[in-house]
């Protein structure tokens, strides 16, 4: 099986005009456990995570994954995206889920059997002929990773998928995440909830101005974070 | 005043008793401009959705084109069709000058910019949102425009219906490439304009009436269908 990772950062950057975003990181991102992206709003996490799913395109450094062409047909892509804020087609659930297979080429009939499925394991088994505008905000984010996960990527980037949402819908979205992880799926995820960083494990890659300034697994920066802002960021201190 | 009155007694007359004149003109009407909606709609809306989600060089010239054209005057869009129409003109050998045909085209040449225009508006609001939602899930252009318009299909019914508008409403090119033979391509407008012409403004005035009714049917039977079909799908 060709492996997309690991996913290689040479120095990437990413610039608007004269200002830079993401200032040169060097990283490579390998399989396992989840990585969470954290930093103040403004370190430039959702950029990163844009680029990395190649809604960007750097404008400095390099960019590889280990197996460019992506994976071979009937894996999945190599890698999906959820976002913040997801947008529905104004369809019913299953079409939303089925959506992007269908794009991918999969017949009509085995699209609708794989999103059924993707549905069922994050409980929407019940609602899926319900147009998918009128969900809750709880339900549409996991409606957002059944659409994803029903896609089977080697590598799923999430970008807050929690920041809109009530404690309960959020604890719910973060079973699925984890049951994803636990898929065989590379979780990248940004997160500015640090109880949810700590909960979720994995290792942490601590963002700040545009670089990565520390990472670590999860237990080991929460315990004692080496650099001084990000210390001051566990401590609520760390602004832009 | 009188006209007034006469006018509506007239109108009242032609739409309660049975007037299989009548009922061929306002037929032939709805035939011509839904037929030229739909030729207009078939290039019209994919090439809005295009210009909504891509950026090309003279992307531009095409916007303002389609644009400009929605004020292309019918009298200027029929004189050039009955050229492009007439015998010894390039399409001659179509036989189409002087019959419903060739009231669709000139219609359909009418309603086209305005289905391209609005729609290029109303989607490009709808890309704004959809846009990097459908590149993350690797949507070409083509899957793109095929999402957004099924997407934007209660706004585009809308544009279609200012096209029909457009073109129930339009006279001056049917005129010239239809030629306003009774029974024949005699529409609601030319008739309209014949009797002005020929000082019967009561009946002038009725068919005028009868117009605005027809009109207001189809979109409150359009609103109709948008509704519902909103209350299902969202």
């Amino acid at each position: 099986m060709a492996h997309a990772l690991p996913l290689r950062l040479n120095a990437l950057r990413y610039a608007v005009g004269a200002t830079e975003i993401i200032r040169g990181i060097t990283l490579e991102l390998r399989d396992g456990a989840p990585s969470l992206l954290v930093g103040p709003n403004g370190a430039g996490k959702s950029v990163l995570l844009r680029l990395l799913h190649g809604l960007l395109q750097p404008t400095g450094g390099a960019l590889e994954w280990a197996n460019p062409s992506g994976r071979p047909p009937g894996l999945g892509p190599r890698d999906a995206m959820v976002f913040q804020r997801p947008v529905l087609l104004r369809r019913s659930v299953l079409a939303n889920a089925a959506y992007p297979l269908r794009l991918l080429g999969h017949s009509r009939a085995e699209a609708a059997l794989r999103a059924e499925a993707a549905l069922e394991r994050v409980g929407l088994g019940r609602l899926l002929h319900r147009p998918a505008r009128r969900l809750s905000g709880g339900e549409q984010q996991r409606l957002a990773l059944a659409r994803a996960w029903a896609l089977a990527p080697e590598v799923l980037f999430l970008d807050e998928p929690t920041a809109a949402l009530d404690p309960a819908a959020s604890k719910s979205v973060e079973a699925i995440v984890v049951a994803i992880a636990a898929s065989g799926t590379k979780v990248v995820m940004t997160t500015h909830d640090l109880a949810q960083a700590r909960r979720l494990g994995g290792e942490v890659l601590f963002l700040h101005h545009g670089r990565v300034l520390e990472r670590a697994e999860s237990q080991a920066f929460f315990a004692g974070p080496r650099t001084e802002e990000a210390a001051a960021f566990l401590r609520g201190e760390l602004f832009w | 005043m009188n006209d007034l009155g006469d006018a509506f007694n007239a109108a009242w007359h032609l739409l309660v008793g049975p007037d299989p004149a009548l009922a061929g003109i306002v037929g032939l009407s709805l035939q011509v401009s839904l037929l030229a909606v739909l030729l207009a709609a078939i290039p019209g809306l994919p090439l809005g959705a295009l210009l909504a989600v891509r950026r090309f060089p003279g992307r531009g010239v095409v916007v303002a084109v389609a644009n400009a054209m929605m004020g292309l005057p019918p009298v200027v869009a029929g004189l050039v069709l009955y050229l492009l129409l007439s015998r010894s003109g390039p399409l001659g050998r179509f036989g189409l000058l002087f019959t419903p045909g060739a009231m669709v085209l000139a219609q359909a040449v009418l309603v086209a910019p305005i289905l391209v225009a609005l729609s290029r508006q109303a989607l490009e609001a709808l890309w704004e949102e959809y846009e990097e939602q459908l590149r993350s899930f690797g949507a070409g252009p083509g899957q793109a425009v095929r999402t957004l318009l099924w997407e934007g299909r209660f706004t585009l019914l809308t544009v279609l219906l200012a096209g029909f508008g457009r073109a129930a409403a339009e006279v001056g090119a049917v005129m010239i490439v239809g030629g306003n033979i009774e029974g024949y391509t005699r529409t609601m407008t030319t008739a309209i304009a014949l009797e002005t012409s020929k000082g019967d403004l009561p009946l002038a005035l009725a068919l005028g009436g009868v117009l605005l009714a027809v009109v207001l049917v189809v979109n409150g039977l359009a609103q109709l269908l948008r509704g519902a079909a909103l209350q299902a799908a969202r």
